[in-house]
């Protein structure tokens, strides 16, 4: 198993323009992953799958993450001499940005032929909003068939070259994308409304009005 | 759900929402249209999410061609609760419970892959003790999972009743030692991160033993019922075959993975705990069809019984529970792991992103029983209806774990 520099340095010598960066990851399962840039991660997957140096043919778990815009404070402390001779004083710098939100979509890479991993790779959306897209790895693994679609419903990330991408776990009517850190729960998820206005114009429109029975003339009175 | 409707408008119009047309997802399958006058039309049937032979609430919309299924498509969601926003939503130890409702016939196991990604994430070591603990409890879970399985698959075969009821009264066993060790026959909530919570008496040990002992017996009473059945062989020798090229790239996992041959056991490859201290075989399939799937199962519980007894013999006296361990107040340093287990249906894995809170900032649960249904139309393509029943019972599915 060629380490995450290994393949990062192979994969950009192989893919020039390719952008490929290690995201470290600080806590104590040390599991670092590739940040793939989205113009070549087919293609990156790919040559992960099939080249004998990595073998990795399956992938095992797919899923979103969603990092909202944040506030990054940050202080840079300057050292400034005392022109008088005595001692120097720190000056702190107190610079805010913001930080541009974006949602990210995370594959856990095995080999079973190999018999290792795992080779952890991300794929970042430009932004937040409801049309954000990646490009599907389903053609390369059909594993990620149901877990972008999964993605999809819950993150609302768009998997380009996905051959079904549907709603999975949500009914197909449902709006909004519920593992999103922004999303707010309606009231009740299980609220109709009644039938009059819009609903009543699309019954309308499904069943048309019943023919008009034959006026009755006379009758028992 | 309104892309199966289409068909059947015929043409009267929009159907109520506009969802784009489907391709099939497995490329080869060819479907010829639904209204066809010379070979007569296709039928779509929806099999569930009332239907005895699905296993709970999951629905399959079958378009069949006088009985041949020509696509099949899987509904899921009628159990979704968003387990994975449930478990951002409170802390890393209040999501202990909510594993068991995954898979609700292996709460054990699903305990255990929790645990581990925790232990994982916050660098915890476990006591020996309860290492042994824990292999115990998952291989009799395994046990009473694939009992149950078989008893399942031949209830949907169409032997009604008298298979089920023999595996049911062994798992009923194997339940009652749950309840007398975590307090809960099903729900067990047993695993904490760095041990177990409560110890196992000597006594508990010896009933176990002795349950262990005798699981041989009963499975060779089960097999010569079943194992050389010859309307079992009709059934499923041949039906539902599946290749280990497609196996592999779906991500299928466990059982039905090596029923096609792939040798790939997460407790020989990642060797967690402490399996490999013990001595067991991986049974491997030839064919990938049912009967092998059902064969792969029986085989296991038989390399589980010869665990079960090492761990018997060699279990340590001493703490359940690393000392250290902080159970309240339980915050993980930044950073993520993904930890996994081969359980009984498969490779459960949970994926854990800490902030540095007391609750996770991801978490994310990997159901081996949802991602072994992608596969499940390749299987049905070209078999009876009747078929799709074993092939559907074969993959070994819980609805608590496909929908969360």
């Amino acid at each position: 198993m060629l380490s995450l520099a290994q393949i990062r340095d192979l994969a950009i010598a192989r893919f020039p323009g390719a952008e490929v960066t290690i995201v470290a990851n600080p806590g104590a399962a040390a599991q670092h992953s590739l940040l793939l840039g989205a113009s070549h991660a087919r293609a990156i997957a790919e040559w992960l799958r099939d080249d004998a140096a990595h073998r990795l043919d399956f992938c095992s778990n797919v899923t979103g993450v969603d990092w909202p815009e944040r506030e990054i404070v940050e202080i840079v402390r300057t050292p400034v001499p005392d022109p008088a001779g005595g001692p120097g004083k720190i000056i702190e710098q107190k610079t805010t940005r913001i930080q541009p939100g974006y949602l990210e979509a995370v594959y856990h890479l095995y080999s079973m032929s190999r018999k290792d991993g795992p080779v952890v790779i991300r794929l970042r959306t430009a932004g937040r909003t409801d049309d954000v897209t990646l490009p599907s790895l389903t053609p390369v693994w059909r594993s990620c068939e149901f877990q972008e679609r999964e993605v999809f419903d819950l993150f609302g990330i768009r998997f380009d070259g996905h051959p079904d991408l549907r709603r999975i776990l949500m009914w197909d009517e449902f709006t909004g994308h519920p593992m999103r850190k922004d999303y707010v729960e309606p009231d009740d998820y299980e609220w109709e409304p009644t039938p009059h206005d819009e609903v009543l114009k699309k019954a309308r429109a499904h069943y048309p009005p019943a023919p008009a029975a034959p006026e009755k003339t006379g009758g028992p009175k | 759900m309104s892309a199966h409707h289409e068909s059947f408008a015929g043409g009267a119009g929009p159907g109520p929402s506009a969802v784009p047309p489907f391709s099939p997802s497995s490329g080869g399958a060819h479907v010829r249209p639904v209204h066809d006058a010379f070979h007569g039309d296709l039928l779509e049937v929806s099999m569930g999410p009332h239907h005895p032979s699905t296993h709970g609430v999951f629905r399959m919309m079958v378009t069949l061609d006088g009985e041949t299924i020509v696509k099949l498509k899987p509904v899921f969601g009628y159990l979704h609760r968003n387990h994975e926003k449930l478990g951002e939503n409170t802390t890393y130890l209040a999501s202990m419970p909510y594993t068991d409702r995954l898979d609700y016939l292996c709460s054990m196991t699903n305990n255990w892959a929790y645990a581990l990604a925790v232990e994982k994430l916050a660098g915890q070591p476990v006591p020996e003790r309860a290492e042994y603990l824990r292999v115990i409890l998952a291989e009799l879970t395994r046990l009473l999972n694939h009992t149950c399985l078989a008893g399942f698959l031949l209830q949907d075969t169409g032997a009604s009743g008298t298979p089920l009821m023999y595996a049911f009264r062994e798992r009923e066993k194997i339940l009652d030692l749950f309840e007398s060790l975590s307090g809960s026959r099903m729900m067990c909530n047993y695993q904490r991160f760095g041990g177990c919570r409560v110890d196992a008496p000597t006594e508990w040990l010896d009933r176990a033993r002795q349950l262990v002992d005798g699981y041989n017996e009963f499975l060779d009473e089960f097999e010569a019922l079943i194992t050389g059945n010859e309307i079992l062989m009709a059934r499923t020798q041949g039906v539902g075959a599946l290749k280990p090229e497609l196996a592999v790239s779906a991500g299928i996992t466990g059982p039905m993975l090596r029923a096609t041959g792939v040798d790939y056991d997460i407790r020989k490859v990642d060797g967690y705990g402490i399996y490999p201290r013990f001595s067991f075989r991986v049974p491997l399939g030839a064919h990938g069809d049912t009967y092998d799937r059902y064969m792969i199962r029986v085989l296991e519980m038989r390399e589980s019984i010869k665990i079960l007894q090492q761990a018997f013999r060699e279990i340590p006296a001493g703490p359940v529970m690393d000392a250290k361990a902080k159970i309240r107040g339980f915050k993980p340093k930044p950073g993520e792991a993904y930890g996994r287990i081969e359980g009984p249906k498969g490779e459960i894995g949970f994926y854990l992103i800490s902030d540095g809170t007391t609750n996770p900032y991801r978490y994310r649960i990997r159901p081996p029983s949802f991602i072994n249904l992608t596969v499940l139309e390749d299987m049905c393509l070209g078999q009876s209806i009747a078929d799709a029943v074993v092939i559907l019972g074969s993959i070994d599915i819980v609805l608590g774990e496909v929908d969360r």
